[in-house]
Formats: C-alpha cells, sequence, structure tokens
C-alpha cells in the first residue's frame, strides 16, 4: 500500500496540465513551411542556394549561442527562432552573396537587432529584415544583381557563367518596360516562380502552400497574410501603371517580389506584429499600402523589406489603440465610460 | 447548439479513465475529519466537543452571517475537535469523528410529509439546514444564491458542461440518476417561480443527454438539455451563461445582474435529496484520477474522508506521483499533503506521475498572442503579465485584471511556457492591497479636514 505520509509532492499554482506546443514546435513548423521554397531555391539557383541558406543558419544559432554565453545569459539557442531568422535572412538575399556577406547580416539581425534588445520577443523590428536592410546599405552592388535561372543551364551546380544577371519583373515594372516583362515571364512564370529575385520568394505557389499549413497547425492567422496581399492586389489593381491591363498589372504585382514571402512569413513574426486579430488587420493593410507607394513613389524596385519594418514600429501603438471589448461591457455603455474619462 | 463564448482553450478531456464506470460507494472509513470551512464565508463554529456521540445526519457545525451549516456524514463518538489540513491550504478547525459503523440517522434528519406542498420559504429554509453548497468548487451558499436571487432571476440553468479534464463525477451523475436531477430542477422552477429549467451540457456527454432527456419526458418535466460546444471552460458561471442565453455578466456582477442562475449537478440532486428525504450534505461524488493512479474510479464518499482512503480504495498511488490536486487540473489546487479529507466543493482528487506540467526554466513570452485568442473575458494576458512582474498596479487595474477568473487557459495555451494565471494571482492581490490602502488614506485625509474643521469652528 501506499506510503502517503512520505510522498514527494510540489505544490505549484493552476493549471497544473499544458498544450503540447511550444515556442522550440512552432519554429520549427515554421521552418518545415519554409522548406518547399528552400528546395525550389535549389532547383532554380543550384546548391549554392542550400549552402548559402545553411551557412546563415549556422551563423545566426552561433551568433545567438555566443551572445548568451558570453552575456552570461540562460540559453535560448535551443528554441530555433536563431535558426528561422538564419533561413529568412537567406531567403531575402540573391543567390549569389559570398558567404561572409550573409554571416554580417547574420550578426546585425542576431545581435544587433534581437540580442542587444533582450533576446526572443523583445526585438522592435523583424531580425531578417533588419539584417537585409544593413546588407543592402552597406553593398548594394551585389544585394541587387540576380542571377537568371533561365539561361542557367546545369543549375544544380550552381551559375554555369560567371555570373548572369537579369532583371528582376519588379525592374521592369519599375522602369515601366511591360511589352520585355510580358515577353519574357508569363503570369504562369510569376506564379510558379521562373523568375529572377532573392533565393527564396520567386515561387509564390510554394509560399503560399507553406502560409497554408502554418495556418492549419495554427502557428498564423490568416489575418495579416490575407489583408496584406489584399490591400496589395486591391491598389494595384485599381492604380495599373504604364498602360498595362488591371489584372495583369496586379498578378505581377502580388507574385513578383517578396510579397508572398513577406506576407505569410516576414509580417507575421510574432514579436513585431500586433496582437489582436483587429490589430493584424490593420498592419497587414498598413504593410500592403506601404509596400505599393515605395514600388510606385520610391526609389528601390521593392518595398516589401522596408514597409514592414516602418509597420513594425507602429505595432505598440496598434496594440494601444485595438483592445478586445470588455467582457460584460455592451457596445453603448463602452461608449459612455469612454465619454466619462 | 448554444452560441458559443469567446477563446477557450481545447486541453486533453482524459476523461476515458472514468467515464465508462459506474459511481461506486466506499467502504465506510474508520475515522472522517470534517473541517468546520467547506463554503464561501467565515467557518462554522462546532457544536460538538470530544466525547460526544453523533449521528448521521446530525448538525455539527452552525455558520455566523454568509455560510451553510454542518452535519456528520457517519455515527459514532468524536474523537477531538481540533485544527486539521484541509485542502484550501494551512490547517482549520476540525471534528474527528471515529465511526461506529452503526450508520444510526439522527432524528433532526426528517422527510416532509408531502414535498409539492411546501411553500417556497420552507423550501429555502430546508435548503439552509440541509448545508447545501455550490459543489462545483466554489461552494457559495445555496439558499443565499436562492434567496437573492428571486425576482431577479428568468433563467435557471443547471450546469453539466463539467469542461474540466480528467473530471466524470457528474457525467456519471447524470448518467446514473438523472430522476434526482429533475426533481431538483423541478423544485428550483418553483422557488424561483420560472416555467423552465435549462441544463447545459457539452455535447462530449451525449448519453446523458439522451438519460436525462428520457426522464424529462416521462415526467413532463419544464426542464430542457442543451447541448453545448465543449471547450474549456464552458462550464465556467459567466461561460455558460452567455451561451444559453447570449448575456453576459457586468464586469464584477454576477449572473444574477442579468436574470441567471447557475447550479451544479450535484447541488441539483442535494436539493433534490433535502427535499425529499429531509438528508443533509453528508456525501460527496470524488473523480479519483490522473496519470498517478493506479486505477481511476468515480467514487461516493463520506464528507471527511480522507483521501488516502479514496486512493487505497483505487489501487493506491504509483510510484514518483508528486502532485496531488484537489479539483480539475486546470483550476484545482495543488495539495502539500496527502492528510486532506474530502469536503463539499471537492469534485475530483488527481494524482500525477507524468510531466503534464512541462515546465521550463527560464520561460521568454514570443508575444505570439495566443493567450490573448484563448482569454473567455477578453484579457490581454501578456501585457498584465508584464505590468504584474513590473509591480505597475495602476496600469493593472486600468488592464481589467480584476476581470480574471483564473481559468489558466492562457497558461494552458502558451507556448513559453509563461507562469500567466500564477502572476494575475499576485496583481490582483497587488491590486486589491492598494485599493485597501488608497481607501484608508483617503479616509485619513477625510477625517484630518474635518477635525481641522472642528478646530477652526472652536
Amino acid at each position: 500500500m501506499t506510503d502517503y505520509k512520505n510522498l514527494k509532492l510540489i505544490a505549484t499554482s493552476s493549471p497544473h496540465i499544458r498544450a503540447a506546443e511550444n515556442t522550440r514546435s512552432i519554429m520549427l513548423d515554421v521552418i518545415i513551411a519554409m522548406m518547399p521554397a528552400l528546395v525550389w531555391a535549389v532547383v532554380k539557383f543550384g546548391f549554392k542556394a542550400l549552402t548559402l541558406t545553411l551557412v546563415s543558419v549556422v551563423g545566426c544559432m552561433f551568433f545567438e549561442w555566443g551572445y548568451r554565453k558570453l552575456m552570461k545569459k540562460p540559453q535560448s539557442v535551443n528554441d530555433l527562432s536563431a535558426a528561422v531568422t538564419g533561413i529568412l535572412l537567406a531567403f531575402v538575399c540573391p543567390v549569389t552573396v559570398p558567404y561572409w556577406m550573409i554571416l554580417i547580416g547574420d550578426f546585425f539581425a542576431i545581435v544587433v537587432v534581437k540580442q542587444l534588445f533582450g533576446g526572443i520577443g523583445k526585438n522592435f523590428v523583424n531580425p531578417a529584415l533588419a539584417g537585409r536592410a544593413a546588407l543592402v546599405a552597406s553593398y548594394a552592388g551585389p544585394m541587387t544583381t540576380w542571377l537568371d535561372p533561365a539561361q542557367n543551364t546545369a543549375p544544380l551546380f550552381g551559375p554555369t557563367a560567371d555570373v548572369i544577371t537579369a532583371a528582376t519583373p519588379l525592374a521592369y515594372m519599375k522602369q515601366g518596360q511591360i511589352a520585355e516583362l510580358t515577353a519574357q515571364y508569363d503570369v504562369m512564370d510569376m506564379f510558379l516562380g521562373n523568375i529572377g529575385g532573392s533565393l527564396g520568394e520567386v515561387s509564390a505557389l510554394l509560399l503560399i502552400l507553406g502560409g497554408l499549413y502554418l495556418i492549419w497547425r495554427k502557428v498564423i492567422s490568416w489575418h495579416t497574410p490575407v489583408a496584406y496581399i489584399a490591400t496589395v492586389a486591391v491598389v494595384t489593381f485599381l492604380f495599373p501603371r504604364y498602360g498595362a491591363s488591371n489584372v495583369d498589372w496586379m498578378l505581377y504585382s502580388i507574385f513578383g517580389g517578396g510579397v508572398m514571402l513577406g506576407a505569410f512569413f516576414m509580417a507575421t513574426d510574432y514579436t513585431t506584429s500586433p496582437i489582436t486579430k483587429k490589430g493584424q488587420l490593420i498592419f497587414g493593410i498598413g504593410c500592403g499600402l506601404l509596400t505599393v507607394f515605395i514600388r510606385y513613389f520610391g526609389s528601390y524596385n521593392e518595398g516589401v523589406c522596408y514597409s514592414i519594418m516602418v509597420m513594425n514600429l507602429v505595432v505598440a501603438l496598434i496594440d494601444k489603440s485595438v483592445k478586445p471589448s470588455r467582457f460584460g461591457v455592451v457596445k453603448s455603455a463602452q461608449k459612455k465610460e469612454a465619454a466619462a474619462k | 447548439m448554444a452560441q458559443a463564448f469567446f477563446g477557450g482553450v481545447h486541453p486533453n478531456d482524459m476523461k476515458a479513465a472514468t467515464n465508462e464506470k459506474a459511481i461506486e460507494q466506499l467502504a465506510p472509513p474508520a475515522e472522517v475529519v470534517i473541517p468546520m470551512s467547506m463554503h464561501f464565508g467565515a467557518p462554522c463554529t462546532p457544536l460538538v466537543k470530544a466525547g460526544d456521540h453523533v449521528k448521521v445526519g446530525q448538525k455539527i457545525g452552525e455558520f455566523r452571517g454568509l455560510g451553510a451549516p454542518i452535519h456528520a456524514s457517519v455515527s459514532g463518538t468524536v474523537k477531538a475537535v481540533e485544527p486539521r489540513p484541509y485542502s484550501m491550504g494551512g490547517n482549520m478547525m476540525s471534528v474527528v469523528i471515529e465511526n461506529d459503523f452503526k450508520d444510526e440517522l439522527s432524528e433532526e434528519v426528517k422527510a416532509p410529509a408531502d414535498p409539492d406542498a411546501l411553500t417556497v420559504e420552507q423550501m429555502i429554509e430546508m435548503v439552509k439546514d440541509a448545508g447545501i453548497v455550490g459543489m462545483g468548487g466554489a461552494t457559495f451558499p445555496t439558499h443565499v444564491k436562492i434567496t437573492s436571487g428571486i425576482g431577479k432571476v428568468d433563467t435557471v440553468i443547471i450546469n453539466g458542461a463539467e469542461c474540466e479534464p480528467d473530471i466524470t463525477g457528474d457525467h456519471r451523475t447524470m448518467l446514473e440518476r438523472p430522476e434526482e436531477i429533475i426533481g431538483g430542477a423541478k423544485f428550483l422552477a418553483k422557488m424561483f417561480g420560472v416555467d423552465k429549467v435549462v441544463i447545459g451540457v457539452e455535447d462530449n456527454k451525449r448519453n446523458c443527454i439522451d438519460a436525462m432527456n428520457k426522464v424529462i419526458a416521462e415526467q413532463k418535466a419544464p426542464v430542457v438539455v442543451e447541448p453545448l460546444r465543449c471547450r474549456y471552460p464552458q462550464g465556467g458561471e459567466k461561460q455558460l451563461c452567455q451561451a444559453i442565453t447570449g448575456r453576459q455578466v457586468p464586469p464584477g456582477g454576477l449572473p444574477a445582474d442579468i436574470g441567471c442562475a447557475v447550479f451544479n449537478i450535484n447541488t441539483t440532486c442535494a436539493i433534490y435529496r433535502a427535499l425529499t428525504q429531509g438528508m443533509p450534505v453528508v456525501k460527496k461524488v470524488v473523480t479519483v484520477s490522473g496519470s498517478g493512479v493506479v486505477e481511476p474510479k468515480n467514487i461516493e464518499c463520506p464528507i471527511g474522508t480522507p483521501v488516502s482512503k479514496l486512493f487505497d480504495a483505487c489501487g493506491g498511488l504509483k510510484d514518483g506521483t508528486f502532485k496531488l490536486i484537489c479539483g480539475g487540473p486546470m483550476m484545482g489546487m495543488a495539495q502539500y499533503t496527502a492528510d486532506i479529507p474530502v469536503a463539499k466543493g471537492t469534485g475530483a482528487m488527481l494524482a500525477f506521475a507524468e510531466d503534464e506540467e512541462r515546465t521550463v526554466e527560464t520561460p521568454q513570452c514570443i508575444r505570439c498572442g495566443k493567450c490573448v485568442s484563448a482569454c473567455p473575458m477578453h484579457l490581454e494576458p501578456l501585457f498584465m503579465y508584464q505590468y504584474a512582474s513590473k509591480g505597475m498596479v495602476d496600469e493593472l487595474n486600468d488592464a481589467h485584471i480584476m476581470d480574471c477568473m483564473e481559468c489558466g487557459a492562457c497558461s494552458y495555451i502558451c507556448p513559453a511556457r509563461m507562469h500567466l494565471t500564477h502572476m494575475f494571482k499576485t496583481g490582483k492581490q497587488m491590486v486589491k492591497d492598494k485599493m485597501a490602502a488608497d481607501k484608508a488614506a483617503a479616509e485619513a485625509k477625510k477625517k484630518a479636514a474635518e477635525e481641522q474643521k472642528e478646530a477652526v469652528n472652536k
């Protein structure tokens, strides 16, 4: 019979059970969701895409581990968030950047943007995007040299010629070369990813697939990506440029560049997006508008990176102004309460 | 199906361990320990002393103010009246009775000649004398709930949601004693003067719904069974009212404020027994389950039975049992000793031997917002956690921390395993302390001003 006097009991506060999901499993889901796009990148751009991503992941995890070690803080590298940052940073760089350059980006993303502000959950902008912004500012040339997959005859083994550069669809769109654009890439190429661009952003189809996986796994909600993509779609549909047809211009706009990658994987970053669903809709719409504005009126071809970073900065404001309605207080009473204040 | 509430979580219900097992009667324990506090309110005063002989149903504790009387659950000799450990933590004055196994019924227990002829006042008096309290765990005195609700309440709800994982006591009661529940419901309808009573049952208990519907049809009772979406905390009073009536209890309010009164399944049965047999609350159905129990069961036992006897009846505890919980895994209280008795509000005794809690060393919020989506009270736990951990009391109050009912949904869902609910218990106390301090300061200031005024007048 049990010896009840000598039980070794712990008395902690309720609840006494926890869901199986943890930070690590969420990050693992994000990594899984990015795998189709990575495989596509290897097929289109060669093994360099894989090695570059791996170097970036190892770099991020090393910097995370090293910083926590050096500062004698509890180790957090096991939560895999650094690995996600590593993959995302590789995804937004051209496949042709040298390894040392991506390591600089890793350092900036992990140490400067994430750890100096307190680690996971504390950074104020998306680390991967900040890493890219730092690289673009420092090495504009290599960061905007795009490999053209169409002219690459044996893609798995890297660039066949030295570097075959190509204009991305966004570059054509910026310069108003609609005829060249439609001649080189049709809409299906855009959707499937037979285009030049950053390593992981080219295939809209596979990114949507990854995004749907994340929504199905309840890692992200549909609000941010749908609001983001829909805003870009609506604005570009209403205001096509250079005589392109509304539908064509809209499709080239949402499938080209980083809209899909940004909407599903960057703008949904927990730390730098609003808490409430309503806030996420506002955030997504803001990202969409800024993306189009930068593309239309800015000097860059692409606006996804900066639009998300700018919206990251207003997240605190959105969270402050968009609150869930208090339980038990009906709308009219809420207004009265607000008026009394 | 009834309209659902916002938020909530869906833990693995773990009910399969006991929901097929009929309620067993425990072999009479040799000794019972009856704590004098088994209700919301001040503890009772013991009416007996060591050496007294008591019979089943005899009143041994009288309440003052808000409360309910306490009765002997076995016949025998009072061995001691002394403080003993009890399930709310610490020690409580308790009456220890040595069982003489004669099971003599007290003369105080008198069945009414015709239960249907009782007036509302008589019924409430009998409910009070029977020591009935909310047996879902809140233990609010039932007669107070009835008296304060008459005239205000248009919807009487019986809570058969049983949304906590592991617990199946209500499930088995609904299945095995539907006529007691329907009978109790009819009395409640009469007391409140309503023409319909709603029993809310989560739709994972289809057989209960069928069993009760059968009795309702036979008796043509004014009772409706409402299937509810299976979601924790569906059985929370406020969530249940919301699901059934669509109304929300205002902040700091009670269900009576929106015309609802909610009663637990076991409370309803107790009302039925009190009004038909004159029997006070002396027994309780307890679910004994969890990974540390060899053979989980539902057991009916006298109030005051040491929980170790319950575990013994279930084959004992497994090696490595590290946690005993009085109540469900989401809101129950972990015990530091197995030396506690079953009280009126004890619906379950759980023992854990596996790592259900999955704690981590240094939890770090990742701002995923899952706690906000899960909070049935529409709060933002992650911000409240920050305020509470930094001692920002005013911000805590503005974030409506006092609306938190400590259901544990946020902590359950948190992927970073933050200790949210625990922090809010502390935070609520901080707000209460601050309010008390502010009130005291304001009064002192007022007093000083008055004194000054008087001095000037002189």
